[in-house]
């Protein structure tokens, strides 16, 4: 099993990631995402200086739609898979004040 | 069972456009083929039975009424669950849209309907379509038709097992590291990938964006041929979608590829590849050149497979494309909160974030929380560069590989998979070995490249061998005419397995 990563920083990314994780699901993920992560470390093996990053499998800049205006979503379709609603709201807890 | 089922959707369009034929009666044959053989395979998570029939009746309606029909009239055609339908659900196979139904058609979906398909239903998939096997479905497990203790193959097994044992004409699969292809040649279909670019994705659910294509799976060439022509073009609404007009690849697909150059990349063919693979691949190589292709040996250097000291295969290409497949699907997943669509924790929470981050640990199945994780990982302040931008420039590497490949042929020619279909259980306990199922096919999104998986014939165990066609960017024709040539000079094409044979 790798010590790529350890549990502090699969709590860490847990957070980050915005998913609840259980002791055992934490600890069964250093061992996997370690793995993985040493996998990916075989990069380094490539020279790569100079070389441009690629984001994009095709290359075009730019695609913007004109500014006018067009049809969307009305609300009702737009909420009708929300969990919670409130009018023409989605509901959530209050977000203010929270960490 | 009905004869029905045996014809391909271009044989259905022609005969139901002569009158010879139903839309009704052919939607009836692939609904009584799904309740007689859907038990053993699974392949559907709905099928839209009520819909199909309303909408094969209109077909038929219109048809006598002398109205002009579209190029897939009355053909009955599956369609993967992660593509968008105001009809049913939208599922992805994921618990965290377990209920979710889209407000809006995938245009890719919308021009299948408006050429008069029937959609019979949504299939399975590895949820998100993360997965080269079916088996991280939340839903169930689809089986492959020629040995149901086996997988189909992913992300896109339950449209590949559906052509394979003929519960529809024809599907739709999404790809995005080789999730049409593999699943193909693990079930004996064609599985076609077209460029990055050439399918609007609007309405496909985002896995990796600048990696995802949706493409056919088909029981022949010709068919993929004919729902290319049907889905491609330049849509408005997917800022990444290629401003060019679709080709009539169907037209073009029975004349040969004259003075066609076959290059074989000498880095797929290590000891990594099942001997039988390999060998099915030289044959095909060989048959090419007795009709007439000249074969070219050609490098890829940065796709090269190797087996490392552990006996794992070991590539830069799978490092490469699960950073940047990882990268992308952290960013794309973050949208599911518990919010605006998909399950919502009934626990108490603790304020928003609470929210969040409980309704997706309830949502999400490992595979997904895996991939993340580690995409956040990479993403975040402090490996970005290591990881990410790193991928980014590799990936940079693996592209000019083929575009210098390109310059000495019209096409590659290599195997799909290292293996043929796996059993269900087999590989699903270490997600890396799993990963590198994928060592053949994900070059060729990294590269936004267009490639088919066509059977290449059945091994000694009576599975299907793929192999896969690789071109240029937009190089579809090439690509559906020497894979059609394929099809000719072997005689491989239109494979049935045993549990669909009349």
């Amino acid at each position: 099993m790798s010590d790529a990563i350890d549990i502090d920083q699969v709590r860490h990314i847990g957070v980050l990631s915005r998913i609840e994780l259980s002791d055992d699901q934490g600890r069964r993920l250093v061992g996997q995402l370690g793995d993985i992560v040493e996998y990916f470390g075989k990069l380094n093996e490539l020279d790569t200086d100079g070389v441009e990053p690629m984001a994009h499998a095709m290359e075009t800049h730019n695609v913007l739609a004109d500014d006018s205006p067009g049809e969307s979503l009305n609300p009702d379709e737009a909420l009708a898979n929300a969990a919670v609603r409130d009018g023409d709201y989605f509901k959530v807890p209050k977000v203010i004040g929270d960490s | 069972m009905s004869s029905i089922v045996e014809l391909s959707a271009v044989e259905l369009a022609t005969a139901i456009a002569a009158g010879e034929l139903s839309a009704t009666e052919a939607l009836e044959a692939y609904l009584e083929a799904i309740e007689k053989l859907e038990p053993q395979v699974d392949a559907y998570n709905e099928v839209l039975a009520d819909h199909a029939r309303a909408t094969a009746a209109d077909i038929d309606t219109a048809r006598t009424a002398g109205r002009p029909l579209g190029p897939l009239a009355g053909v009955p055609l599956a369609v993967k669950d992660n593509l968008c339908t105001v009809y049913g659900k939208t599922t992805c196979s994921s618990k965290i849209l377990a209920d979710f139904r889209a407000p809006y058609t995938a245009t890719a979906v919308e021009k299948l309907l408006d050429a008069g398909a029937v959609v019979i239903g949504k299939t399975n998939l590895d949820e998100f379509a993360m997965g080269s096997s079916t088996e991280n479905s939340a839903t169930k497990v689809t089986h492959n038709p020629w040995d149901t203790s086996r997988v189909p193959g992913g992300s896109s097994g339950g449209s590949a097992a559906c052509v394979s044992a003929r519960l529809a004409a024809a599907a739709l699969g999404s790809d995005t590291g080789g999730s049409i292809r593999q699943p193909a040649a693990f079930c004996g279909v064609v599985g076609f990938k077209p460029t990055y670019g050439r399918v609007s994705r609007y309405g496909l659910v985002a896995y990796g964006s600048s990696l995802d294509q949706i493409g056919p799976i088909t029981v022949d060439v010709s068919d993929a041929a004919l729902l290319t022509n049907v889905i491609a073009g330049h849509d408005r609404r997917d800022s990444t979608s290629a401003d060019r007009p679709a080709e009539n690849y169907l037209a073009e697909v029975e004349k040969p590829v004259e003075n066609l150059r076959i290059g074989i990349p000498d880095e797929f063919f290590t000891d990594a590849l099942d001997p039988s693979i390999g060998e099915a691949i030289a044959n095909a190589a060989d048959m090419y050149k007795d009709a007439g292709a000249q074969i070219v040996d050609v490098s890829l250097p940065h796709s090269r497979i190797d087996t490392d000291a552990e006996g794992n295969l070991s590539s830069y290409a799978v490092a490469c494309y699960y950073i940047v497949a990882m990268s992308e699907a952290s960013s794309n997943l973050a949208r599911y909160d518990g919010v605006h669509y998909g399950h919502r924790t009934n626990q108490d929470v603790d304020g928003i974030v609470d929210l969040f981050s409980l309704s997706r640990a309830e949502g999400f199945g490992p595979e997904v929380i895996r991939r993340i994780m580690l995409g956040t990982y990479t993403l975040s302040s402090g490996y970005y560069d290591a990881y990410y931008n790193k991928a980014l420039k590799v990936r940079r590497l693996i592209k000019n590989d083929f575009d210098r490949a390109f310059e000495k042929c019209d096409v590659l020619l290599c195997p799909t998979s290292p293996t043929t279909a796996f059993e269900i259980g087999e590989k699903s306990d270490d997600p890396l070995t799993m990963y590198l199922a994928d060592i053949y096919t994900i070059s060729v999104n990294l590269a936004g490249l267009p490639g088919i998986s066509i059977p290449a014939r059945l091994d000694a165990g009576g599975m299907p061998v793929g192999m896969q066609l690789i071109g240029p960017a937009f190089s579809e024709s090439i690509i559906l005419r020497a894979a059609r040539t394929y099809e000719k000079i072997s005689g491989v094409t239109r494979l049935v397995p045993n549990m669909a044979r009349n």
